[in-house]
Order: C-alpha cells, then sequence, then structure tokens
C-alpha cells in the first residue's frame, strides 16, 4: 500500500494490520491548580502533544452588565472593581472616564495625576501577581512570593490611599473619591526606589536568565504581528508580538501626555517576550509614577461641579445647597445626558474598553464592556497547535487571564 | 550482635531475630528522619521564600510532620469507585517498601552495615529500578487521566536517568575495583593527594558526581524533574486521587528515596563515612555523624533546587537523559577505564 500511515482511515489501518490510537480528551479545569481561576480547556492530545484546545468560558459569569443597568452611575463603579479583580483601579479608570466625557466635565489636575499614578502603581500590582504565576506555571515556586511581597506593598499603598486594600471604588466620575497624604507619595517615591525594586529584580534575577525558564518560554506560541492583529491581541500580548500598540500613547487619557515613558516591544512574540515585556512595563510604571510624584500639583482632587461630585464634609455643615446635593447624589444620583461613547484605556492586560449608552436618566441604558481576556482566549487553539502538555500552562501564564473580567 | 543472640537462643533463630532488630535500628529512625527531613524542607523552601514555614505545632514547629502524620492516619481511605482496588492500595506499599529495602546495604560506618554484600551496588540498581512500578501501578490503577499522563512520565523518566545512573556507577566501580558499598567507601580513603577522602575531589570523577547527582534528582522525581507530580500540569500527577494513609505512604517513601539517594550521594563520591580530610584526629569523631553531615548537605542542595528552579518539559528531560548525560558518562566510562589502564597496568 503506497499511502503513508498518517493517511489511512481508520477502518484502513485496521485491515492494513495497524492499531488505530485515538486521541486523548482531558478535562482542564475548571478544577485545575494552573487554570488561572474558572478556565475549562477540552484537549485533545495525541500523547503529549496538543492537538487542539477548546476554551470554555463563561463559569465566573455574574452578570455585570445587567447588573449596571440596575443601578445609579455611582453604584455600578465597585462592579467593576470586581472585574479584573487583580487590577482593580484599571477597570475603574475606564468607566469613569467613560462617565466624564459623556457629562463632559473637567477634572483638576491633581486628580488626573492621582488617577495615573494609581493606575500604574495598579500595573505594577497586576504584573506582580501575573510575572509570578507565570514562573509558578512552569514550575519555580519562589520567585512567585517574592513578587508577592511587592504586590502586598501595593495593597497596602491602596489601602492607605482610599481604605480597602483591593476593590477600591477611589476613582471617581469628577476625580478621585479622597485627597491622599503627602506622607504616602513619599512613601511611594522610597519604595520604587528601595524595596520594590530590589525585590523585584531578585525575584527576576531567578528566573529571567533560567536556562530551563528559557527553554520552556522561548519559541512557545510564537505569534506573528500579522496574526496578533488579527485575533485582536491587545496590551503585552501585542507589544509582545512586536507592535508598539499601547493607549497610553496612541491616545493618551488623563495626563499621560505628559509623561516621559518607553513602549516595550517583544521581538519574536513568544511567550518569553510577553514575559519580558511586562518586566518592563513595571519598570516604566515605576518611571511614570515617580514623574507623577515630581509633577503633582496641589489643588481640588475632584470636580467642583456639586452635580456630579459631593460637596466636602465640612461644606455641608454650613451650607443648605451643599446639603441638598449631597442628598441627591447618593438617593437619586446623577444624571447623564443622552448619548453612547466608548473609552478604552491601556489596562496592564490590555485594552479594555468601557461602551457606554445613556439614555438621560441617572442609570446607564446599557454598559458593554470589553474584557482583554476574551480575545486572547480565543487564540489558544491557535496558539497551543503542536505544543505540548506542559506549555498550555506557560500560554496561560503568558496570555494573563482573569475570569471576573473575562466572564464579566 | 548476631553472634550474641545466637548464643542465647540457637543458631537460625537467633540470626533471624538479630537481623530483625538491625532492620528496626535502621528503618525505625529512618521513618524518624523522613519525618524531620519534611520539617526541614518545609522550613528551607519557606526561607528561600520570605515566608515563616511551619512554626506553630511544637517548638518552631518541629513536630508538624508528626501533626501531619496524626491527621493523615485518621483520615478515611477514599478509593475512586472506577479503580482497580487491589492494584490501587498495593502500589503505595511499593513505593513505600522499595524506599526501604535499599537501605539494607548503605553503609553508616565501618562493619555498620546490615548486609554487607559483595554486590551492593547492583542490588541497589535492582531495587530502585522496582521503584518505578509503584507510580506505574498507581496511575494505572486510579483509571483516572491525570494519573495516567503522570505514570507514563514516570516509567520514560526513570528508565532514561537509570541508565546514565548506571553508567556513573560504573566508572566509580572500576575504580573502586569493587561493587561492595563499604569496599567503595575503603577505596576512597586518601584518594587525592594521599590526604583527600573521596572520590569527587578527583578531577576525572567530580562531573560525574555531577552527573550523578542530577540523575537522583530526576530519579527521585524531585524539582526540576518533578514532572509525575507536576502541579501545573497534572494537578497531583500519580498521587491525585490518592488520600489519607495511603497518600502519605507515598510522601514517605518519596522521602525515603531523597534521602537514599542523598546517603548514595555520599558514599559513592564523597567517602561516605569517612572524614574529608585523611587526618587522624578527625577520625574521632564516628563515621556515623560523617555519613549524616553529608547526607544532611545534599538534602540541603535538593532543597535549594526545588526552590530555586522551574520544571521541565517532558521532551527536554528526555533530551537531557539521552542526549547529553548518556553520551557524556559514557564517553567518561571509556575515559576512566582508559585512565586506570595507562596508570595502573601499563599499556
Amino acid at each position: 500500500m503506497a499511502t503513508s500511515y498518517e493517511t489511512l482511515t481508520p477502518e484502513e489501518a485496521k485491515s492494513a494490520g495497524e492499531i488505530a490510537i485515538a486521541n486523548y480528551t482531558i478535562n482542564f479545569g475548571p478544577q485545575h491548580p494552573a487554570a488561572h481561576g474558572v478556565l475549562r480547556m477540552v484537549m485533545e492530545l495525541d500523547g503529549e502533544i496538543v492537538e487542539r484546545v477548546d476554551p470554555h468560558v463563561g463559569l465566573l459569569h455574574r452578570g455585570t452588565e445587567k447588573l449596571i443597568e440596575y443601578k445609579t452611575y455611582l453604584q455600578a463603579l465597585p462592579y467593576f472593581d470586581r472585574l479584573d479583580y487583580c487590577s482593580p483601579l484599571a477597570m475603574e479608570h475606564s468607566y469613569v472616564l467613560a462617565i466624564e466625557k459623556l457629562l463632559g466635565i473637567e477634572v483638576p489636575e491633581r486628580a488626573m495625576y492621582l488617577r495615573v499614578l494609581f493606575a500604574e502603581l495598579t500595573r505594577i500590582c497586576n504584573h506582580m501577581l501575573n510575572l509570578g504565576s507565570h514562573v509558578m506555571d512552569v514550575g519555580a515556586m519562589t520567585p512567585n512570593l517574592w513578587f508577592f511581597e511587592v504586590r502586598e506593598d501595593c495593597l497596602n499603598f491602596f489601602e492607605r490611599a482610599s481604605g480597602a486594600r483591593m476593590h477600591a471604588a477611589w476613582f471617581r466620575p469628577g476625580g478621585v473619591h479622597q485627597d491622599v497624604p503627602l506622607k504616602l507619595l513619599t512613601d511611594i517615591g522610597d519604595w520604587l526606589d528601595g524595596r520594590m525594586i530590589e525585590l523585584f529584580e531578585d525575584a527576576l534575577s531567578l528566573v529571567a536568565d533560567n536556562r530551563i525558564f528559557k527553554q520552556r518560554n522561548v519559541d512557545i506560541a510564537v505569534v506573528s504581528k500579522e496574526d496578533a492583529v488579527k485575533w485582536g491581541f491587545s496590551g503585552p500580548m501585542i507589544r509582545g508580538s512586536g507592535i508598539p500598540w499601547d493607549l497610553r500613547k496612541s491616545q493618551p487619557y488623563d495626563v499621560y501626555d505628559r509623561m516621559e515613558f518607553d513602549v516595550p516591544v517583544g521581538t519574536k512574540g513568544d511567550c518569553y517576550d510577553r514575559f519580558m515585556v511586562r518586566c518592563e512595563e513595571v519598570r516604566q510604571s515605576a518611571r511614570i509614577i515617580k514623574q507623577c510624584i515630581r509633577d503633582m500639583p496641589e489643588g481640588p482632587i475632584a470636580s467642583l461641579d456639586r452635580k456630579v461630585v459631593p460637596p466636602l464634609r465640612g461644606e455641608m455643615k454650613q451650607s443648605m445647597e451643599a446639603l441638598i446635593h449631597h442628598f441627591k447624589l447618593y438617593t437619586e444620583g446623577f444624571h447623564v445626558p443622552e448619548g453612547d461613547i466608548y473609552v478604552a484605556t491601556e489596562s496592564p492586560k490590555g485594552e479594555f474598553g468601557v461602551y457606554l449608552v445613556a439614555d438621560g436618566t441617572n442609570k446607564p441604558y446599557r454598559c458593554k464592556i470589553r474584557p482583554t481576556a476574551f480575545s486572547h482566549l480565543q487564540a489558544m487553539d491557535f496558539m497551543m497547535k503542536g505544543h505540548m502538555l506542559a506549555d498550555t500552562t506557560a500560554v496561560l501564564g503568558a496570555m494573563d487571564i482573569v475570569f471576573g473580567e473575562c466572564d464579566r | 550482635m548476631t553472634e550474641w543472640f545466637q548464643s542465647l537462643i540457637g543458631h537460625g533463630l537467633g540470626w533471624f531475630v538479630a537481623t530483625l532488630i538491625l532492620i528496626l535500628m535502621i528503618s525505625l529512625p529512618l521513618m524518624l528522619a523522613v519525618a524531620m527531613v519534611i520539617y526541614g524542607d518545609r522550613k528551607i523552601w519557606a526561607a528561600m521564600a520570605l515566608r515563616r514555614g511551619p512554626n506553630v505545632v511544637g517548638p518552631f514547629g518541629v513536630l508538624q510532620s508528626f501533626a501531619d502524620g496524626l491527621k493523615v492516619f485518621l483520615q478515611e481511605v477514599i478509593i475512586p469507585s472506577a479503580a482497580n482496588k487491589g492494584l490501587f492500595l498495593i502500589a503505595p506499599i511499593i513505593t513505600f517498601t522499595v524506599a526501604q529495602l535499599a537501605w539494607a546495604v548503605i553503609p553508616f560506618g565501618k562493619h555498620m552495615v546490615l548486609a554487607n554484600i559483595n554486590v551492593g551496588l547492583l542490588y541497589i540498581l535492582a531495587i530502585s529500578s522496582i521503584g518505578v512500578y509503584g507510580i506505574i501501578i498507581a496511575g494505572w490503577a486510579s483509571n483516572s487521566k491525570y494519573p495516567f499522563y503522570s505514570a507514563m512520565r514516570a516509567a520514560a523518566q526513570m528508565v532514561s536517568y537509570e541508565v546514565s545512573i548506571g553508567f556513573v556507577l560504573v566508572t566509580v566501580v572500576l575504580w573502586s575495583g569493587t561493587f561492595n558499598l563499604s569496599g567503595i567507601v575503603e577505596a576512597q580513603r586518601a584518594h587525592v593527594f594521599g590526604i583527600i577522602n573521596g572520590f569527587g575531589f578527583n578531577p576525572l570523577l567530580f562531573p560525574m558526581a555531577v552527573v550523578f547527582l542530577i540523575s537522583a534528582m530526576a530519579e527521585t522525581g524531585r524539582a526540576p524533574f518533578d514532572l509525575t507530580e507536576a502541579e501545573s500540569e497534572l494537578v497531583a500527577g500519580y498521587q491525585t486521587e490518592y488520600s489519607s494513609m495511603v497518600f502519605a505512604l507515598y510522601w514517605l517513601g518519596e522521602y525515603a528515596n531523597v534521602l537514599l539517594m542523598c546517603a548514595l550521594n555520599a558514599v559513592l563520591f564523597w567517602g561516605g563515612w569517612l572524614p574529608p580530610i585523611d587526618w587522624a584526629p578527625l577520625y574521632h569523631i564516628p563515621g556515623i555523624v560523617w555519613l549524616f553531615i553529608k547526607v544532611l548537605a545534599f538534602f540541603f542542595v535538593f532543597s535549594w533546587v526545588k526552590a530555586t528552579v522551574p520544571r521541565y518539559r517532558y521532551d527536554q528531560l528526555m533530551r537531557l537523559g539521552w542526549k547529553i548525560f548518556l553520551p557524556l558518562s559514557l564517553f567518561w566510562v571509556f575515559l576512566v577505564s582508559g585512565y586506570l589502564m595507562i596508570t595502573r597496568y601499563g599499556v
């Protein structure tokens, strides 16, 4: 018989004395230590080689978008913290920017600086978790815990600014919720030059040049520039493939246009490039934070438009009008003029967008959230083809997915 | 001791009782050592990860392992309904037993060895080959996909690294001229410059000592070769379906194996119960203390590596075993035998 073994149908193979071996189907998740939450992947394996990956999402669907339609604009804000719970403030950022654009209100400078500062701190916080879990997914346990020390410090800073470690709800339409003490800013500055960079570089030195780590990541799931665009990648995923696409540069919001920072890009588009892009982003974030601290002006931390931003406590004791504003804002909320808008920000994981449709009432008519993980995850099958079972975790780790955001 | 018992209760029975006591004298302290070593492993790992590690049970948490042991002992043995019940239970017993069997030929000191057999090294090779059955049977009997993958990996991994371990041992045997472990230790006395004890200090054998150490990690399934229980890929590998005491048997067996490999490292390359330098005052310290220090030093290396490195992928593990270690150790066998031919017997 001239046909090769591969081209035989199972019946032919049987008659030719060959034993046809069926592929092995395995459930990777939803209860799997490396599934990054509740991802379920149905994998078809030929030995250890992955033939097909079918990611099943939606296990963490909480109906956030629908719930938001029944809340006032301010009440809907904390839902965003709970989308990507690894970088809560970055989620709020898109939402408050969308509302501000619809309202057309001015945000004071100090508030914009504070937002950029804390958005970048969130980026460090998020990347610490991701770099750590990526490293852990390929088997090294220790660096993860070192990265977590840095993350812990970040969370403490969030707590000092907002009172909450994770779900800060600190960015508000019109500015931020409350001012930060000067000591916090100086502490962040000292931390960036001292403890943070020490821990970060130490932990990185364990893996970045490690031969095994490189063997596990270099040339794994190579995505070309064209493919990265086709699959709708964003954030470190598209930059890892060599496209310097960063919303902070291309369509700057808040005060990013005044910041000096570089956009790192990968050369090959493999998992190692994505890892290194994130590492460099951490250093660039530190640079941005320092500039924020240096340039931050004094002044109000939220818009003075009392139809949107509640008045100060002290003011309320003196002024009847302030009291009425406060009462109206916390019962009825503010009304947003009719219109629709899409605002995307560069969240640590990529382009996080909010499409907001307002109908003139105090509640959003529709709030469509554009998650980063969803478009990345759809490329899982394409990226995994021909790789081994063990590479799945490396690819997942380099993808940086969080299911709160993906499933909404 | 054997003679004393034999004079007391007759030849055959005396030998039996004495050997039984000797076995207990090895295996009970071994289990105690395993418990302490698990505690040590966790402490070392914790220190490297900026954590505290176990610190609640007993002073500095030293009793943690015993508390864990009590816990698993009181748990229910869960046997999956689809599992092959007999094999499922036999598998951990194989691992646990085999992990202790090999200790029979390890010399703890001069004349301190349970079975001073002339083919001690071959015995160890034979025993460690049986060890893999514990994992393969577990993977098959669990009738579950992740354990099955783990079993297949284990089979390939242990076979590959045993090959290179075999050749490494050949170099040692060539140099010492005996398969007897006590003989191998004796051959290392004043081996380098007539003053340093240990084959490992010999530049010609040092690379083999390194290969053996790495292969030992692969053989015991420790990081970076812990593919059989790779958490991020195979959940818990062959142990996935195991719980309570049957799981603890794997646990104990694994660490007993690690200790065995540390002891073998010490015995084969670093002078076993001999002090590092052939200097009379050092011999006042009992040999077992020297062996103990060396074993613990190697155990620290094992923990250190576990805390530091990522995990190899399956094909990379195979490549390292077959394409690097095997040719290297094979070449070294030629090198060592050639050198010995020239220096000892002339051409």
